[in-house]
């Protein structure tokens, strides 16, 4: 990637692809793992995923991916061919997820634009090694003495039947020129022996080599492409065949002699193969004998990669819509007005872009799954470095929640995940010996709750040590009160202060000194929150709490004097007016109100917000009861204006840098233009 | 001073033009003179939300086509006496840094070409006094105080701490 290329589609899709199959690779390397053994399904896969990203990266011009990938297709080409299933694997294996690892870290690269400087050259000796072991412990076959290609490989492109004449079969000739200035000569003459594979075996074409040797390029430029080609179609067909090539400029097709397919080459076609006796027949394999990316490509004609940006515009001019329509239907000049069609109509507008809005929503709903399924390749990692045997376990991945928050969440599950490893779960020794099964078990689970997703990380290990995280809050200065009073529950979640981690040396997977505070900080920016809940023996459960979407919700217009605020509906539980009776007030002057026998404190809203307000009298204005993560308080404001839904846009940083206010959320728009300040229900709680 | 004219004297201009024009406006008497480049427009005095827990010179925020930007007031910014606002009352978008914000103004007169050897550094008064005038520009018969919009923005961390209720 030396020459300035910007993002292009290609590109894009390019790093979309490589990054698919990577993740797709893991997941079938790491079932095999599991299994401990080399299904010919798994090493098909391998061989596939490696000879796509060869193929692609090398037209995308990431050599250090394209030669890792060739040795790697290389190896598994080998195993592939000599069917060798019983074998050791566990190198293999770590060979291929480094692999991957490597060209991941390289997409990054390239995702970012920067060069591509990562040097797979130890990988790649890994590979060679790994083979030549291979190679040397099977010496049945003697494949390799020879140079020559075991007898099941029939698609080679020199055929076994070289010498046995065909007589319906017609010889061809055929000289191919790309356009001038199209580049990749060599890619676009790969590209043609590929297609080409599909309709004849036999063919050879000048110059030879053309993927590893650089020159090829030059000699296809001068001399043309050439390819010699036995087949039973004819001369129109072979010629809408090689026209139908993408930059294709000129071709002379003719008919010749059989002997001159093989017979005239100044260099015998043995000499191509000895030099690399898997590369090009695996090619054919790709093309004939995997049955599963047929389907795939069925499958992917249904869905279409959109830029992510495109849907952020999408999502913007939604909310502007939702704007507009309120703007118009609640237009002050026309509500006082009795319009039955107008209503009619506005009702219609309304139901549509309710609909509308639901769809754009959906678009950007993205299933939880790849970000757990990431998890399977972390607990494997982390356990094998700590001899621990864990199983994970995943459920409601298919749970979908909007692609801002997919991002945040990445990070915090990864935390949590790598904790319950890494701390949670104990070795199969402590295990046996506390009477558990030999195998841990991380659950991670999501399911839905109202506007809300849970997602759950539950270990089976030994549980949080209270009195060690009560010991090191105080080292800290942590706790914010006498430890006495503390609740189990508070002092579990101390584990999520900043500064806190209770492992002493840091390590390479859990606690780097970044600790949980990570989880919560990331939560924090969409509106999430985080629990834990643990038993001593037992195990602990993380308890992430998300909202689906953050762009636009369900809120409730309240007004407090002149001003108006919003709350999301769904943190409402009740609105009620207070009847005297139920009033009490504390020694402090702290305002409480029994509703149902339960007592709950109250926040007069235009005292918290220093707002002139008419109605001071508690039973004169409406009391909101709001409620999030199991914490209930009433709100007192002055009046409910109803229910809408708001576009939440952020306050502007500006005022953010100078006082982060913790009760408000954000802000929205109404229907006439004007600013609602959208109430930070956590953040009330917490007054 | 209409918006077009002012759109049509940013498109004209790439820095070089837009250097040395100030656009002028009053504050209790004084002129104040503020660089064009900062500026993208200035609208009358519209409904403003008032956000709570914020200095007093922070009026709210306001609605400008659908953008929301906090606007102050440049009267309690400086420490002047408040004063109602009246349909000559302006607010001037600033955008610096890619924070836009709002400036109340008394009113808004003119845009002025103030040539470099035309502005003298503000004379030291007492420490920390003219932390907000980059200088005193001469024009005609009047002195301008041009000010530091940068500093406006941003040099007021503590005096945001200072000032809160």
């Amino acid at each position: 990637m030396d020459n300035g290329f910007s993002r292009e589609p290609m590109l894009d899709i390019f790093i979309y692809e490589t990054m698919q199959n990577i993740e797709q690779l893991e997941v079938s390397i790491l079932a095999g793992e599991k299994a401990n053994r080399l299904t010919p399904d798994t090493v098909n896969e391998v061989f596939r995923v490696m000879h796509t990203i060869k193929g692609s990266a090398a037209m995308m011009m990431c050599d250090n991916i394209a030669s890792l990938a060739h040795s790697l297709e290389d190896l598994f080409a080998y195993i592939r061919e000599e069917q060798l299933e019983n074998m050791e694997c566990g190198q293999l294996f770590d060979l291929v997820l480094k692999s991957a690892d490597f060209i991941k870290l390289e997409m990054e690269k390239v995702k970012k634009g920067v060069e591509l400087d990562g040097n797979p050259a130890g990988l790649i000796a890994g590979i060679r090694e790994c083979l030549h072991t291979l190679k040397g412990e099977d010496t049945d076959t003697g494949a390799l003495e020879t140079g020559e290609t075991p007898p099941a490989a029939q698609h080679y492109y020199l055929p076994a039947q070289k010498g046995g004449k065909n007589h319906d079969k017609k010889t061809y000739e055929a000289v191919i020129f790309f356009e001038d200035g199209c580049e990749m000569e060599n890619i676009r003459a790969f590209v043609i022996i590929h297609r080409l594979k599909d309709i004849t075996s036999d063919f050879r074409h000048i110059p030879a080599d053309i993927v590893d040797d650089g020159e090829s390029v030059d000699i296809i430029r001068e001399q043309g492409f050439t390819i010699y080609l036995k087949t039973s179609k004819g001369h129109e067909e072979l010629y809408d065949f090689f026209m139908g090539t993408a930059f294709v400029r000129d071709l002379t097709l003719r008919e010749v002699p059989e002997d001159d397919l093989w017979g005239d080459s100044a260099e015998p076609a043995d000499l191509t193969l000895e030099d690399s006796p898997l590369k090009i027949p695996s090619l054919a394999d790709q093309s004939l004998g995997i049955p599963g990316q047929v389907d795939l490509g069925g499958f992917q004609q249904n869905i279409i990669s959109v830029d992510v940006q495109k849907l952020d515009k999408m999502m913007d001019l939604m909310g502007e819509l939702v704007i507009a329509e309120a703007m118009v239907t609640q237009n002050p000049e026309i509500t006082a007005l009795k319009l039955d069609s107008f209503e009619k109509a506005a009702r219609q507008l309304k139901k549509i872009t309710g609909e509308m809005q639901d769809t754009v929503m959906s678009i950007r709903m993205v299933p939880l799954s790849a970000s757990f399924r990431k998890m399977y390749r972390l607990v494997r990692d982390v356990s094998k470095k700590q001899g621990k045997e864990v199983d994970l376990v995943l459920t409601g991945e298919g749970t979908e929640v909007d692609k801002n928050i997919i991002e945040h969440i990445s990070d915090p599950l990864m935390h949590l995940v790598r904790n319950a490893v890494g701390h949670g779960i104990e070795t199969p020794a402590q295990r046996l010996a506390a009477g558990k099964p030999r195998r841990g078990q991380v659950v991670l689970e999501a399911k839905g709750a109202g506007s809300d997703v849970l997602i759950v990380v539950r270990d089976d290990g030994r549980g949080l040590d209270k009195d060690a995280i009560l010991q090191r809050a105080v080292q800290r200065g942590l706790l914010g009160k006498p430890a006495e009073e503390m609740t189990e529950e508070e002092i579990y979640n101390l584990i999520f202060l900043p500064g806190f981690s209770t492992n002493e040396e840091a390590d390479e997977f859990s606690g780097r000194g970044v600790g949980l505070d990570v989880v919560t900080k990331n939560l924090d920016a969409i509106g999430g929150s985080v629990s834990v809940e643990s038993t001593p023996g037992v195990g602990t459960t993380t308890i992430l709490k998300i909202p689906l979407t953050l762009a636009i919700i369900d809120a409730m217009n309240i007004r407090v004097g002149t001003a108006k605020y919003t709350l999301p509906t769904t943190s409402i539980k009740e609105t009620f007016q207070a009847r005297a009776p139920d009033l009490i007030q504390d020694p402090q002057g702290e305002e409480m109100i029994m509703v149902r026998g339960e007592v709950y404190s109250v926040l007069r809203l235009h005292e918290t917000f220093a707002v002139q307000s008419d109605y001071t009298n508690l039973t004169e204005g409406i009391m909101l009861m709001i409620e999030q993560d199991g914490k209930c308080r009433c709100l007192f404001a002055d009046e409910l204006l109803g229910q809408q839904q708001v576009v939440v846009k952020a306050l502007p940083s500006y005022l953010k840098s100078i006082n982060n206010v913790g009760g408000l959320a954000g802000c929205t728009l109404l229907g006439d233009g004007s600013i609602s300040l959208i109430l930070n229900v956590g953040g009330l709680l917490g007054m | 001073m209409t918006q077009a004219e002012l759109a049509n004297l940013r498109e004209m201009g790439d820095e070089d033009t837009l250097k040395g024009k100030y656009l002028i406006f009053t504050m209790d008497q004084e002129l104040y003179g503020m660089e064009i480049r900062y500026i993208t427009e200035i609208i009358g005095i519209q409904p403003i939300t008032e956000v709570p827990e914020m200095p007093a010179y922070v009026k709210g925020v306001t609605n400008l086509r659908g953008k929301i930007i906090p606007v102050m007031d440049a009267r309690l910014r400086f420490k002047k006496p408040e004063r109602e606002y009246d349909d000559r009352t302006c607010i001037i978008v600033l955008d610096t840094n890619d924070i836009s914000v709002g400036l109340i103004v008394d009113s808004v007169v003119e845009v002025l070409t103030i040539e470099e050897e035309d502005i003298a550094p503000p004379p030291e008064i007492r420490k920390g006094g003219h932390r907000y005038i980059k200088g005193i520009g001469k024009a005609g018969d009047t002195v301008k105080l041009l000010l530091d919009c940068a500093k406006l923005l941003t040099d007021d961390e503590v005096d945001a701490l200072n000032d809160l209720p």
